[in-house]
């Protein structure tokens, strides 16, 4: 990586980036969902490891919150785009040298801003932690190079059209711009009291809502079509995804403050508009399920198509979920309880984690040019997250449901804490699953750019044959 | 962009995306800008100071530059007996809370008593200032500045207080142990009345920043913790190992925030206090080492007053 940082633009190999940005989501993959483990252990044994103070749970929560959020989903999302943009346009990435920085500013930027959070240096409110400088270096050094890079690379494409893909990938770049300037209010305004409180949750849902999930729906918009070899199923359907995540997936970040005491009118605008979350849904689901038509054994054969495929499946119960738990009915049973926190889980390790793993899996092989290394290994991870996964969301949900009752038949606390020690324990186990499958699958790409099959030019990974 | 539809496309986004913001930023801002601060927001704001995670005060979050709230029993400046009196300290320096620095955060009415009967117009951060919460004859509160009113000085309010209590600092400090991450301070409106106390109104957070809500409630609710249990020895014993209290507790232990010495100056060694409690865990001694007292000045002390201060 150092090589490239001062060579010519012409010098610098085509997809280096995107390699970069590749490799650093799954280390910070493996560093995200082992924090997320040692945490899990701490809620089933308070203390376990005791002494170790620089691992306190309250010092070490949001690390790995923002570890997995702006380490591997966002990287992942930023290698996936700087390969896919420019494979739609027919061209090549706009500036790989300005990728390559981006990369590595991205990296000494996160280490600085999750050292901070560790240390308690925060503003004090959930997903915009990060104090204002780090708010500033995020938004001008981290994300601003990268959209730039996006933007200028659909501008120059050489076709006519702009794929879905791409619409998603510029817009929601765009939205995330402005909403982390905006979200982060509160810190450049000091707004205070239910202002402050609002805008707090107005990012948080928005980030999720706006970056999260519409990039990863369009991660699975390029890597099913193109390894299935079949179309898409129908453009105006995406077109109905795409406006309705514009209009009605902005516009519901009161919901996450249901029992507070905002303004009536707009708790229930943010409930309705919260059930609307099921158009984009719907649409996009069918969508992806209509396009793997006469090629669902690939589902089985094809480790890419295994793992898109199962995240579309987890976002039907995804935005099921989200679509009716925050109406009044529900959301005054489950709210703030272990549900939120399996829900949470479903949206991020299940439906984004799953589409983006594909995404890194089949660009590496893209742009490596190698066969994958090992099915066996490949599956293994696969298995081991997908199991790992839904005994977390399992366990968590029966615990937020059993939180849930205690809280509306006013059990003292200790008993609900009691209660939900076994669940604690197998959200325990899912996590470290999960923490040991990355690590088999960082394995996997090494030896995959070291001994993976060579994939002659003009063909596809998918077409030739595993070795071992 | 090559297309016509795409031009139109990027002015459709332009407006759905600007509508968007329109009705979930600006009207809810306009709606919940206009409530006024009620009794209990003045006193939150007063207690807390300023800004209470980072903050140019106070970057590492170690609770600087925050008020002291005290309990005074007898007038600072002649000595005569007074009915017990909530007073909040601004020691020379100390950033005022943004309800006396910007203009909307108090309400039209509040501000208007603040500053005809109150006088808070005088107060001046480089100087300090000691405030009280007064109510008038309808119910309406406003702040006093008692420097003002009644020539009450700082270091005489602190030498005639009863009691120091350090909440601003230690709300610091319940955000930069991340407490918040596992206690909610939001009683929820629908069911939380018995166990947890009364929900907020729609006014009792103007001027507080972070206002900390928390989203996953993994432990009770503390916004009413200390009108539940006041007890500051059943705090100590708990903040110090949560399981000498209560044995199925998941809390961390908060040992560490003792620091390296006792209210007497004595070494704290946590290494030789777990190995005597992990023999009493054990069944090998009958009672469990004794808690050390917590110096006057320890992020503990500061961290026990906010908690018992959550009336």
């Amino acid at each position: 990586m150092l090589k490239y940082l001062f060579a010519k633009e012409g010098d610098i190999p085509q997809g280096s980036a995107a390699v970069f940005f590749g490799v650093s989501s799954i280390a910070w993959f493996i560093i995200g969902t082992g924090i997320g483990s040692f945490n899990a252990a701490k809620l089933a044994f308070p203390d376990w490891w005791h002494g170790l103070y620089a691992l306190q749970f309250g010092h070490m929560r949001q690390v790995h919150v923002h570890a997995v959020i702006f380490g591997w989903i966002a990287m992942a999302f930023a290698a996936s785009m700087m390969y896919i943009t420019p494979a739609l346009g027919n061209t090549k990435l706009w500036s790989e040298k300005l990728g390559i920085w981006n990369c590595l500013l991205y990296n000494v930027g996160l280490c600085l801003a999750l050292a901070l959070l560790w240390s308690g240096v925060t503003s004090g409110r959930e997903y915009s932690d990060h104090i204002w400088p780090i708010d500033l270096y995020i938004a001008f050094v981290m994300v601003l190079p990268w959209c730039l890079n996006i933007w200028m690379t659909i501008i120059n494409r050489r076709t006519q059209g702009i794929y879905t893909t791409n619409w998603f990938f510029a817009a929601c770049m765009f939205m995330t711009v402005i909403v982390f300037l905006i979200g982060n209010m509160p810190e450049w305004l000091h707004l205070t009291g239910l202002n402050e409180a609002y805008m707090t949750w107005w990012f948080a849902h928005n980030i999720l809502g706006l970056l999260i999930t519409p990039v990863a729906a369009a991660i699975t918009y390029y890597i099913v079509p193109k390894i299935t070899g079949n179309p898409l199923y129908s453009h105006r359907v995406g077109h109905l995804h795409f406006w309705s995540i514009v209009v009605f997936y902005s516009t519901p970040a009161a919901h996450h403050l249901m029992s507070s005491p905002l303004p009536e009118w707009l708790k229930s605008f943010a409930s309705v508009e919260g059930v609307l979350i099921l158009v984009p849904a719907i649409a996009y689901v069918c969508n992806i399920l209509l396009t793997m038509q006469g090629k669902w054994r690939m589902f089985v054969e094809n480790v890419e198509i295994k793992f898109t495929i199962t995240g579309v499946l987890l976002a039907i119960p995804l935005n099921m979920q989200g679509g009716f738990q925050q109406t009044r009915a529900i959301n005054w049973y489950i709210h703030g309880t272990g549900w939120i926190v399996a829900h949470a889980h479903l949206a991020l390790l299940g439906f984004s984690t799953f589409a983006e793993a594909a995404a890194v899996y089949y660009g590496m092989q893209v742009l490596l040019r190698r066969k994958l290394y090992s099915l066996s290994l490949a599956n293994f991870h696969f298995w081991t997250l997908l199991i790992g996964f839904s005994l977390y969301w399992v366990s968590m949900t029966i615990a937020g449901l059993i939180q849930g009752a205690a809280k509306i038949y006013e059990v003292p606390y200790v008993d609900v804490v009691i209660a939900e020690h076994p669940y604690m324990i197998v959200r325990w186990l899912g996590g470290t699953m999960v923490f040991l499958g990355n690590i088999v699958w960082l394995w996997n790409m090494y030896m995959t750019a070291r001994a993976g099959t060579v994939v002659p030019a003009g063909r596809q990974p998918a077409e030739l044959a595993y070795e071992r | 962009m090559a297309f016509r539809e795409y031009k139109i496309g990027c002015y459709m986004f332009g407006i759905a995306l600007s509508f968007s913001m329109f009705v979930t930023i600006f009207l809810p801002g306009l709606d919940i800008s206009s409530v006024s601060s009620t009794e209990v927001a003045l006193d939150k704001q007063l207690t807390y100071g300023r800004e209470s995670g980072f903050s140019y005060e106070d970057p590492f979050l170690q609770g600087k530059g925050k008020p002291i709230k005290v309990i005074l029993s007898k007038d600072p400046e002649t000595g005569a007996a007074i009915d017990k009196t909530t007073a909040y300290v601004f020691p020379a320096g100390t950033p005022f809370p943004s309800g006396l620095t910007h203009t909307k955060i108090l309400g039209t009415e509040v501000k208007a008593l603040s500053e005809s009967k109150g006088k808070i117009a005088e107060a001046k951060a480089a100087d300090g200032a000691v405030f009280l919460v007064q109510t008038d004859a309808n119910d309406t509160p406003y702040i006093e500045d008692a420097t003002a009113t009644r020539g009450w000085k700082v270091d005489a309010v602190l030498k005639a207080a009863d009691q120091q209590i350090m909440a601003g600092s230690g709300k610091t400090m319940f955000i930069r142990e991340g407490c918040w991450w596992c206690h909610t301070l939001l009683p929820e409106q629908t069911q939380d009345w018995q166990s947890f106390g009364r929900p907020p109104l729609l006014g009792d957070f103007n001027g507080e920043s972070p206002t900390t809500f928390g989203s996953d409630r993994k432990a009770p609710d503390l916004l009413h913790v200390g009108s539940r249990n006041s007890s500051r020895e059943w705090m100590t014993l708990h903040f110090f190992n949560p399981r000498l209290v209560q044995p199925h507790s998941i809390m961390p232990r908060y040992d560490y925030l003792w620091g390296d010495k006792d209210a007497n100056g004595k070494p704290i060694d946590l290494k030789e206090w777990d190995k005597e409690y992990l023999a009493y865990a054990r069944g090998e001694r009958i009672y469990p080492p004794e808690v050390p007292s917590y110096a006057p000045n320890s992020d503990a002390r500061y961290l026990i007053d906010f908690v018992l201060n959550l009336k």
